[in-house]
């Protein structure tokens, strides 16, 4: 451990820093696309249309049993053969970058929606019947009435769930992606100072999502001091 | 019909490719279960200690599950793989890199020795984490008065853990200790990234070598999901089994 040579690390700096700024983009992405679609899926799988809550409810377990792997993989080697399927062009049209972003948003709305689901259970029956009451759609209803108050009680653990998924953009590994992990693999391979890098990866991570858990922990607090 | 490739010759060994999602389920499970062996365990005692009134005790316990949640699991493992026998004084890297990896073939297996304890360290460790949790939630969820009741009696504190407080925790988080064995089971898949060749890394090798890419990922996609009802199913027998009269059985997950 006497030699570890932070030079390799400085010299890789700007490579890496472009690695942490896709594992942050993917990372924007999957967040939005799981909690818009996470959403969508919550409402429906609540809704009184037996087919489509069922239907809902079959992909949310399956994607939820799986391996987050199997998920990448299954977009990474299906969606060219789904594309090619319907436009007739050549499978190269879609890339790993964006099945991998697809596999990232379908498996973070699987998440979502079941953390969704429960705060919208936790809002008492008697909203909804007061909006629809007062004369409102089902639309402004749960827009106005039900998901704020859903969306409050499910801050603390979506945002746990958020540090997670931040965690496993370093995923996108597997399919050869230059995110974070993937770029200090890259430049390990090249310096063959692998231990360096993965140590520093390492480091920034346990960083970022301690100091994230710790900003968690402090808005719960204080969110709760605002209840009592 | 593109399931028909399950009976094809694959490339080595003559056997067919059915054998090697029979081998990759085989050490997916071997894998998991290993590593829950030390998720479990350790997880217990680091979740005790962070519920004890020992105050560095508490404090070392809090800083392991810091450390091992707040990495990546497939960080950790290259960690675990790449990184440790590069650490460790020369002679035992060395003896991990050439010797080790020998000490015993493993069968059906295209990988080493040391792949596969990387693997089973890795994941134990980084569950272990998270197993720590959900035991200091259910030691914290009884009430205070169990504890001191026991005191009161006379118990010594280890005792008052081993006797009172254990028994019921543990039957209180079943439901999360059983996601936590499915959350490992499907993490294990990670331990392809260091050459496992688990359930989905002989899945995808079929894809690679035969070109048929529905039909390997829809049965190791069915696999997983038989695996993990049946775990939710003999789960829930458990509990059932163990349930105290008259404390409500949430059920679920």
């Amino acid at each position: 451990m006497g030699d570890f040579d932070f030079g390799i690390i400085v010299k890789n700096l700007p490579f890496l820093w472009s690695g942490l700024l896709f594992s942050f983009k993917l990372f924007g992405i999957a967040l939005a696309g799981g909690i818009f679609f996470g959403t969508l899926l919550a409402l429906g799988r609540l809704s009184s249309f037996r087919i489509l809550s069922s239907a809902i409810g079959g992909f949310v377990n399956l994607v939820r049993s799986i391996p987050f792997i199997m998920a990448i993989f299954w977009l990474y080697f299906m969606a060219p053969e789904i594309v090619k399927y319907f436009t007739g062009q050549q499978g190269e049209a879609i890339g790993p970058e964006t099945s991998a972003i697809i596999a990232f948003i379908m498996v973070e709305a699987a998440y979502f929606s079941e953390i969704i689901r429960a705060g919208i259970q936790s809002v008492p029956r008697g909203q909804p019947w007061a909006a629809y009451a007062l004369g409102m759609n089902y639309w402004q209803a749960m827009g106005n009435v039900v998901l704020p108050q859903a969306f409050r009680n499910m801050v603390p653990i979506m945002l746990t769930q958020a540090i997670i998924l931040f965690q496993d953009t370093s995923l996108v590994y597997v399919v050869g992606l230059k995110d974070f992990l993937g770029a200090a693999s890259k430049a390990g391979q090249i310096s063959g100072r692998i231990v360096e890098l993965y140590v520093f990866v390492a480091v920034v991570y346990l960083v970022i999502c301690f100091g994230a858990s710790r900003l968690v922990k402090y808005f719960q607090a204080r969110m709760n001091a605002g209840i009592r | 019909m593109e399931w028909k490739v399950f009976f094809e010759q694959a490339p080595s060994g003559g056997v067919t490719y059915l054998h090697w999602m029979m081998s990759g389920l085989m050490w997916t499970l071997i894998v998991s279960s290993c590593a829950w062996v030390i998720a479990f365990t350790l997880g217990s005692i680091l979740g005790v200690l962070r519920t004890t009134p020992i105050k560095w005790l508490n404090f070392a316990a809090t800083v392991y599950v810091e450390i091992f949640r707040n990495i990546p699991l497939l960080v950790q493992m290259f960690l675990w793989y790449f990184v440790m026998p590069e650490v460790l004084p020369a002679e035992l890297g060395d003896w991990l890199k050439q010797t080790y990896p020998n000490l015993i073939a493993l069968p059906f297996a295209q990988f080493s020795l040391w792949e596969f304890t990387a693997a089973v360290l890795c994941l134990g460790m980084y569950t272990a984490s998270r197993v720590a949790e959900q035991v200091r939630a259910g030691i914290e969820s009884l009430p205070r008065g169990q504890t001191n009741a026991g005191l009161a009696m006379g118990f010594t504190l280890p005792q008052v853990y081993r006797f009172v407080i254990l028994p019921m925790a543990f039957r209180l988080i079943i439901p999360p200790m059983t996601s936590e064995f499915l959350t490992i089971f499907k993490n294990s898949s990670t331990a392809l990234t260091i050459g496992v060749l688990e359930l989905t890394a002989q899945s995808r090798q079929i894809v690679e070598y035969t070109f048929v890419k529905f039909a390997p990922f829809a049965a190791a996609t069915m696999l997983y999901i038989i695996i993990t009802l049946t775990v939710i199913f003999l789960m829930r027998l458990l509990e059932n089994k163990v349930a105290v009269p008259g404390y409500v059985s949430q059920g679920g997950h």
